[in-house]
């Protein structure tokens, strides 16, 4: 077995000002292993990667990678350093550059300092696309493509570079399961071909679908390594946690609000389109419901709830909100008539990056407030601070700016943002994506007290399990069209599935 | 301590507040008296403060003005605008063509200054279309009025570089009888008071900096950015005037091939050295007002050591660089890392103290 080792971390030390972000972690990967990396935001995971591809250095400890003969010690100084040793890594954001070409992004930075030919680069761009199965072309422009493909070419360009350690970081935070199953065919290949895949996620059922071995991280400390088969869910989330779990198991009991369903709707469609969401659609939610979009990436399940919030163009339709008809055509509008939306992007859409936590949490009551009326700075702070202390949000105070903080403290900031506004009817697009488990189950225990409170809250989220769990009504959505709608009963990952496949089998 | 330390070391007022000091020693150290003010009779008869500091706060003060009005077009719309000093030209032409056309009183200067205000906002609204509808790069968009601003401004006057002379305009630009006061550092003192006033009683720099930092964040929070981009431009307008209106009373005379020439870097630079970004963000009023004063004091102390007026500029790039790369985010980094680390040797000296005791 010592043979197969690929790499070895032993004893890895890294602190920040103020924080121990690794203490005394090891780390072992063998060849043709995939090997998960779990843990909840702040454990670790992603210092420890840096420190391996020699983004942040390493404050004591070893590194050892097998090369020519044998295991031997590396100091990798910078993340080239680590690629031409065979370390290649996606990060979870995508790291390419957005208006170049998808041969040129293929190909980039990659040391060969010598003339472009650019016409075996297009070849090559165009080979590795049919090989993986990507639709996209070499000529085309990067930020044309959708995150998932942005996603899959940044996997491609790692791959092709003849790696010995893959590091994928929440590839799959942004695809949708049928890329998820193609990313995946693409790492049985890989593993097959000896590479050993260093896999960091939140998903469960992923890790457990394609993993072997996982060591588990907490609070940057080694809690261990685990065969994956041997080890029951619910051993792991307590093991990432470090507490017993009632709470999993609590949240995990259909326990919904029914039979809201008949009561006047808060908010109500008809015919409502947008630029990005043209065909236009109905939809009503009643008072503590709450209901779900869900459907393929691209499908136009956020470009619906965007076109409810008037965040796009609006080409068309009607807006009612209890029961009078209202006009809708900027966010501020929507927020006027108690509506929130937490947006699908946290980084382009939901955070101020260089503001502090409380103008983070301030900002939307403030618009609502309106321009010459500012909130004195004690008023921003009580709602500061009541809100840092209702959701836990863990931050060194509340001048912190919010980029410091981690995704799903962030994610808990624009949480507050919406709660502070007191809202009737709250959108959260995919508030628990790139979360860990622990403030997951929190943000989806919020939105059942809420709905008890009398919220209505649509919920979108790329995990069919949680939407199941959290959702009396689901809304399928199928190219930028309701295929239709599931409650109670009918509510079963097959009916979704085979809903949204619904046309594909008509057409065969 | 450690705690007041590092705010201080993270707020955005260090490097300027530093720079001035490092000038204001040099020049101690130079010349002890360098800052001494004196009183002087003056050419009209009244008695006036005098000496280097009164004409480092006098000289700066239109560059402050308008990079007061420069700072927040930065913060929201990512970029500068380079026109403002040809559009301080127009709008002295116009302070001035107004004057000419009327016996000079108080309501005629004001209504002349209005005006001035009022071609200024519009031509600044120009490029804030520009800027925010059209989404032309600030620097591009307002290089149209960089380059044609002057020749408008010398169809104004058709050509012609006239003079307006009157005790009151003298009194703008340079004293008010029996203040000894220069008047131009007044009126910079209660720009900065209604500023202030603004920034307390709106959300101007909230929106501003939302904008500024993420505008797809301020979209969905229900603010507008074009609006909040416009506002920028008008407010900027109406600085620009000023300044152009006291440095014309200053004078005498519009010449629009040479007011306030190049002044457009200056302020630029005012506004980097004040601590904001010139890339957009967060931004210090208050900062950009120290970095004119900072740019000033260093053409005076440059002027103070007979440094050819030719040389100026070489020597004022010179200490600039320096300041700029003080401000670097590799430079800071460095001085954190440096002080981390001699507090770290302190705190284990403590320990190896307590150990052995």
């Amino acid at each position: 077995m010592q043979n197969d080792i690929v790499l070895s971390m032993r004893n890895i030390n890294k602190s920040f000002p103020g924080v121990r972000a690794l203490q005394n972690v090891d780390f072992t990967l063998r060849k043709g292993e995939i090997h998960a990396l779990m843990g909840e935001n702040g454990a670790g995971k992603s210092t420890l990667i840096k420190v391996l591809t020699g983004v942040y250095p390493k404050d004591s400890g070893q590194i050892f990678l097998d090369l020519k003969g044998g295991l031997k010690e590396i100091n990798v100084k910078s993340p080239h350093e680590a690629q031409t040793l065979g370390i290649s890594t996606v990060y979870q954001e995508i790291t390419l550059c957005p208006n170049l070409t998808v041969a040129e992004n293929m190909f980039i930075g990659r040391g060969e300092y010598r003339l472009v030919n650019w016409r075996t680069m297009k070849k090559r761009a165009t080979g590795l696309l049919e090989k993986f199965n990507i639709p996209a072309r070499a000529t085309q422009q990067l930020d044309t493509c959708s995150i998932a493909v942005q996603q899959l070419v940044a996997i491609a360009r790692a791959v092709d570079m003849d790696c010995k350690v893959l590091i994928l970081d929440e590839p799959t935070s942004s695809l949708d399961e049928q890329e998820v199953e193609k990313l995946f065919a693409l790492m049985r290949d890989l593993k097959s071909r000896g590479v050993g895949i260093i896999f960091v996620t939140h998903f469960l059922d992923q890790m457990y679908e394609i993993s072997d071995m996982v060591t588990v991280l907490r609070n940057g400390e080694l809690v261990g390594e685990y065969e994956v088969r041997n080890l029951p869910r619910v051993e792991l989330i307590s093991k990432m946690m470090g507490k017993d779990l009632d709470d999993v198991s609590t949240i995990q009991k259909r326990d919904l609000p029914d039979g809201k369903q008949d009561a006047p709707p808060v908010c109500e469609a008809v015919g409502l389109s947008s630029t990005k969401c043209p065909n236009a659609f109905d939809f009503r939610i009643s008072k503590g419901e709450v209901n779900g979009f869900t459907g393929l990436l691209g499908s136009g399940r956020s470009e619906s709830v965007r076109a409810i919030f008037a965040a796009d163009k609006i080409t068309g339709g009607k807006m009612k909100i209890n029961g009078k008809e209202v006009k809708i055509r900027k966010p501020r509008d929507a927020m006027m008539h108690g509506i929130g939306y937490l947006p699908e992007d946290r980084k382009r859409d939901g955070i101020v990056e260089d503001l502090s936590v409380r103008e983070n949490i301030i900002l939307a009551l403030q618009v609502m407030k309106g321009f010459f009326k500012p909130f004195s700075r004690a008023e921003a702070e009580a709602f500061a601070d009541k809100y840092i202390k209702l959701l836990g949000i863990k931050t060194a105070s509340m001048d912190t700016p919010i980029k410091s903080l981690s995704g799903g403290n962030q994610q808990k900031v624009i949480l507050a943002r919406w709660l502070l506004t007191n809202p009737q009817y709250l959108i959260l697009d995919e508030p628990t994506r790139g979360i860990d488990v622990g403030t997951k189950i929190e943000i989806q225990k919020l939105i059942q007290k809420l709905a008890e409170e009398g919220v209505s809250i649509t919920f979108i989220s790329s995990e069919i399990e949680e939407m199941l769990r959290t959702c009396s009504r689901l809304i399928v959505m199928r190219d930028r069209k309701m295929a239709g709608e599931l409650k109670g009963e009918e509510m079963t990952q097959d009916n979704i599935i085979r809903m949204i496949a619904g046309e594909a089998e008509q057409d065969a | 301590m450690r705690e007041s330390i590092k705010k201080i070391m993270s707020s955005q007022l260090v490097i300027p507040l530093f720079s001035l000091f490092l000038l204001v020693v040099f020049n101690l150290v130079r010349d002890p008296g360098f800052f001494s003010i004196s009183i002087a009779t003056n050419n009209q008869g009244y008695r006036v403060l005098s000496g280097n500091l009164i004409s480092i706060f006098n000289g700066a003060s239109a560059i402050a003005i308008i990079s007061i009005g420069m700072t927040p077009i930065t913060s929201c719309c990512r970029g500068q605008d380079i026109s403002v000093a040809a559009v301080a030209a127009i709008a002295g032409s116009v302070f001035v063509s107004v004057l000419r056309s009327n016996e000079i009183t108080v309501p005629v200067i004001i209504f002349a200054f209005v005006c001035s205000c009022l071609v200024s906002v519009l031509f600044s609204l120009f490029n804030g279309v520009l800027v925010a509808v059209f989404r032309i790069q600030p620097m591009i968009a307002t290089l149209i009025l960089f380059s044609a601003g002057r020749s408008i401004a010398y169809w104004i006057n058709g050509g012609a570089t006239p003079t307006v002379s009157s005790p009151l305009l003298a009194s703008i630009g340079g004293f008010i009888p029996g203040i000894p006061i220069p008047t131009p550092i007044i009126i910079m003192v209660l720009f900065l008071v209604l500023i202030s006033i603004v920034l307390r009683l709106t959300t101007l720099g909230l929106y501003t900096q939302v904008v500024g930092i993420n505008e797809g964040t301020a979209h969905l929070n229900g603010i507008d950015p074009v609006r909040v981009k416009l506002v920028s431009f008008v407010i900027s307008g109406i600085c620009v005037a000023t300044a152009g209106c006291i440095t014309v009373c200053r004078i005498g005379l519009i010449n629009h091939e040479t007011l306030l020439l190049d002044a457009e870097m200056d302020v630029i630079l005012a506004v980097a050295i004040g601590g904001t970004s010139l890339g957009g963000g967060k931004f210090s009023l208050f900062g950009s007002v120290i970095g004119a004063y900072i740019i000033q004091a260093l053409t005076v102390t440059l002027y103070a050591m007979k440094v050819p007026s030719a040389a100026v500029k070489a020597y004022k790039a010179a200490v600039i660089i320096l300041i700029v790369m003080l401000s670097s985010p590799v430079v800071k980094e460095f001085f954190i890392n440096l002080y981390r680390k001699s507090f770290k040797k302190q705190a284990e000296k403590k320990k190896i103290t307590i150990s052995a005791s």
